[in-house]
């Protein structure tokens, strides 16, 4: 599977499966999910709201919010389980090991506590430094982020800061113990879009220097195509496929993910339309029997509606899509017919 | 910040005067004061002549600036029923109210918060349903029936502790205190529970409901994705973040306590201010009603003035906006 490295895997996801009990019955919002990421590697996690992204990447961090839970599968960080650990055990590895970048900057510190003072209490958390050291260090990385006159600034307030520098300050406090891996879900979503770049930017020079893996959780294709080194493209609670992102964004082997790539517009090509999937992802509570996708697909057969397709090899990348199966999808079936 | 003192300074006379005002026309309105202070046998002449020298028959804008300005000097005549200058009266009585407020408020504090606290950490815990439940009949019963409840179970059947007075106290300069004597320690017991409990459960749970709140943040989310301490977490992050809301109900409530231990004094016949203002009514004591009136006011104004300023001390984003902008509710 993890093409891009020969070493042992920095995280590896086995068959992860996330519920959630509601009065009308168990969901299952991440249903039997599996996929490595190498040390210092992107992979990029797209897919439509509800398809299950955020959730994968709560659950490695350990933040599922209740009652949603971890309900089957193995989450290994360097070689060691983490998805069953006792709290405490937990609280050591988050920032230390994984940190975690959310969506929007403007709500994400605290913002009775000047910046300096977040910085030094998560470093102070998980490494043995001094206070003044831990200080050295945080001038340090807001330096690093790009927020000028670090010395000055640690001392203000999250309010005083934009959006943009309240993302790197964000970014700051996720690199700032050393951890491995970085969980970062929709990162520039709530930023505008002349500072995106500059964030995605940002991220992936600091994790190169690093040497830290990102697992970038976004609905901006745009975003995976410039950043990460795989994509896995979800849907309906399930990997739809994962491969290098020249290949599935150039090649892309499942129809869903086909039909998301026409739907990016590029410069190069004038067209007239975006090509669009008709349709809507199903709620969980009437996700389909057989593959998911299969009301929207166009090439459709027999076996869609019954058999469940895992992933399996297609070309450079692996879909889970029967297309790509020696038996085939079957006697062709016509596609529902549902309004756009 | 300075800007911003002396605006309030400015808001805060405006109140006094407004007080002001109706402590005045308590003398011009309830009752003749000259019926108060002479006999049945005092002719007319007398009357007017008296009437005259107290200064009755000027204009009441000047008779208004009279008292304002006496009353800025702690002068509020004399008392009808006793005839003793009433700033003594006051002062006398002051210190039983202010240590049995401050004992009422200490234990409202550290034991409301806390639970308050507790309880919006751990919603669904029995102990926490059960503080709700306990709280609520805090908030319902009526002060006077708490106390007398109090006295029978702790003074009458269990004969723990006085059911009434301060008792022994130690007089330091014009102050006299409980806090130095056994006895006057175990008076204030009583008391202080009674006046208390009302704030405490308040108090409880306003801090609750502030920590469900923050605890649904992103701030707090991010918190604990930087893997810091449930202890750091809780008490730093989310406490803090709650204080605003309490600080502006703590203040208040002490102005509050102040203003209505006046039951609580009447149960435990505690000497304090609040019983003098209730002999005063009976005894249309007015210069008496009118500066306990007075005190109350600038009580109540200068809570509120370290109430804003303790906003500042808190809330970081106040500071640099140099106060224009007042605390919208979180």
């Amino acid at each position: 599977m993890a093409a891009a490295s020969n070493n042992q895997p920095l995280l590896e996801v086995r068959s992860l499966r996330v519920e959630f009990p509601t009065r009308r019955g168990t969901l299952l919002a991440v249903d039997d999910v599996s996929f490595d990421i190498a040390p210092g590697e992107v992979l990029g996690v797209v897919g439509e709201s509800g398809a299950g992204k955020s959730l994968t990447g709560n659950a490695i961090i350990g933040l599922l919010e209740p009652p949603g839970r971890v309900a089957g599968g193995e989450i290994r960080l360097e070689g060691r389980r983490i998805d069953n650990l006792p709290y405490e055990e937990m609280r050591k590895v988050r920032g230390a090991r994984i940190g975690a970048i959310f969506q929007d900057p403007l709500t994400s510190l605290n913002p009775l506590y000047s910046v300096g003072r977040q910085l030094v209490e998560t470093i102070q958390t998980h490494l043995p430094l001094s206070a003044s050291e831990a200080r050295t260090r945080a001038i340090e990385l807001l330096k690093e982020v790009g927020i000028p006159g670090a010395e000055m600034r640690i001392d203000h307030y999250p309010h005083q800061f934009s959006g943009g520098m309240r993302q790197r300050v964000v970014i700051a406090l996720a690199l700032c113990a050393g951890p491995r891996l970085i969980v970062a879900d929709e990162p520039t979503t709530a930023l505008d879009v002349s500072i995106q770049a500059q964030i995605i930017a940002l991220l992936k020079r600091l994790c190169r220097e690093h040497g830290t893996a990102v697992m970038l959780v976004t609905h901006d294709m745009g975003v995976i195509a410039e950043t990460a080194d795989r994509v896995a493209v979800m849907y309906a609670g399930r990997i739809a496929e994962i491969g290098p992102v020249r290949d599935v964004v150039k090649h892309a082997k499942h129809p869903y993910t086909k039909g998301l790539m026409g739907s990016i517009p590029s410069l190069g090509v004038r067209s007239e339309r975006l090509t669009q999937i008709d349709g809507a992802m199903p709620r969980l509570t009437e996700i389909p029997p057989g593959c998911a996708f299969n009301p929207r697909c166009g090439a459709r057969g027999q076996r869609c509606l019954v058999e469940r397709p895992d992933l399996m090899a297609a070309g450079t990348t692996r879909a889970a899509c029967w297309l790509h199966d020696r038996g085939g999808v079957g006697p062709a079936v016509g596609k529902e017919t549902v309004d756009a | 910040m300075l800007a911003f003192i002396l605006r309030r300074l400015l808001q805060s006379i405006a109140v006094l005067l407004a007080v002001g005002v109706v402590a005045f026309s308590l003398f011009r309105y309830v009752g003749d004061p000259i019926n108060a202070m002479v006999g049945q046998d005092t002719t007319m002449e007398e009357r007017a002549e008296l009437r005259t020298k107290l200064g009755l028959n000027d204009p009441a804008p000047v008779q208004f600036f009279h008292f304002i300005a006496n009353a800025a000097q702690g002068k509020f005549g004399l008392s009808y029923r006793t005839s003793e200058p009433v700033g003594r009266l006051i002062l006398e009585r002051i210190p039983a109210t202010l240590e049995l407020s401050l004992c009422a408020a200490v234990f409202a504090l550290f034991v409301g918060v806390p639970m308050g606290v507790y309880t919006g950490l751990y919603p669904k815990h029995w102990s926490s349903r059960l503080f709700q439940a306990v709280s609520l009949i805090g908030i319902s019963l009526p002060t006077f029936l708490i106390g007398i409840l109090l006295i029978l179970v702790f003074a009458v059947w269990l004969r723990l502790l006085p059911s009434f007075g301060r008792g022994e106290t130690v007089q330091i300069g014009w102050w006299t205190t409980n806090f130095l004597t056994w006895s006057g320690l175990k008076a204030l017991i009583l008391p202080s529970i009674t006046l208390g409990l009302f704030q405490l459960t308040l108090l409880m749970r306003l801090v609750r409901s502030e920590m469900l709140e923050v605890m649904r943040t992103d701030y707090i989310k991010f918190a604990r994705a930087r893997g810091l301490t449930n202890r750091a977490i809780n008490f730093g992050h989310a406490l803090k973040n709650t204080l605003v809301p309490v600080i502006t109900v703590t203040g208040l409530q002490l102005g509050a306590l102040i203003a209505f231990a006046i039951v609580t004094e009447t149960v435990f016949a505690w000497p304090g201010v609040g019983q003098l203002f209730i002999q005063s009514v009976q005894f249309s004591d007015i210069p008496v009603m009118a500066a306990y009136l007075m005190l109350i006011g600038l009580l109540f104004v200068l809570i509120n003035l370290t109430v804003d300023l303790l906003y500042f001390v808190v809330d970081p984003r106040l500071r640099s906006q140099g106060g224009t902008a007042r605390v919208a509710g979180h």
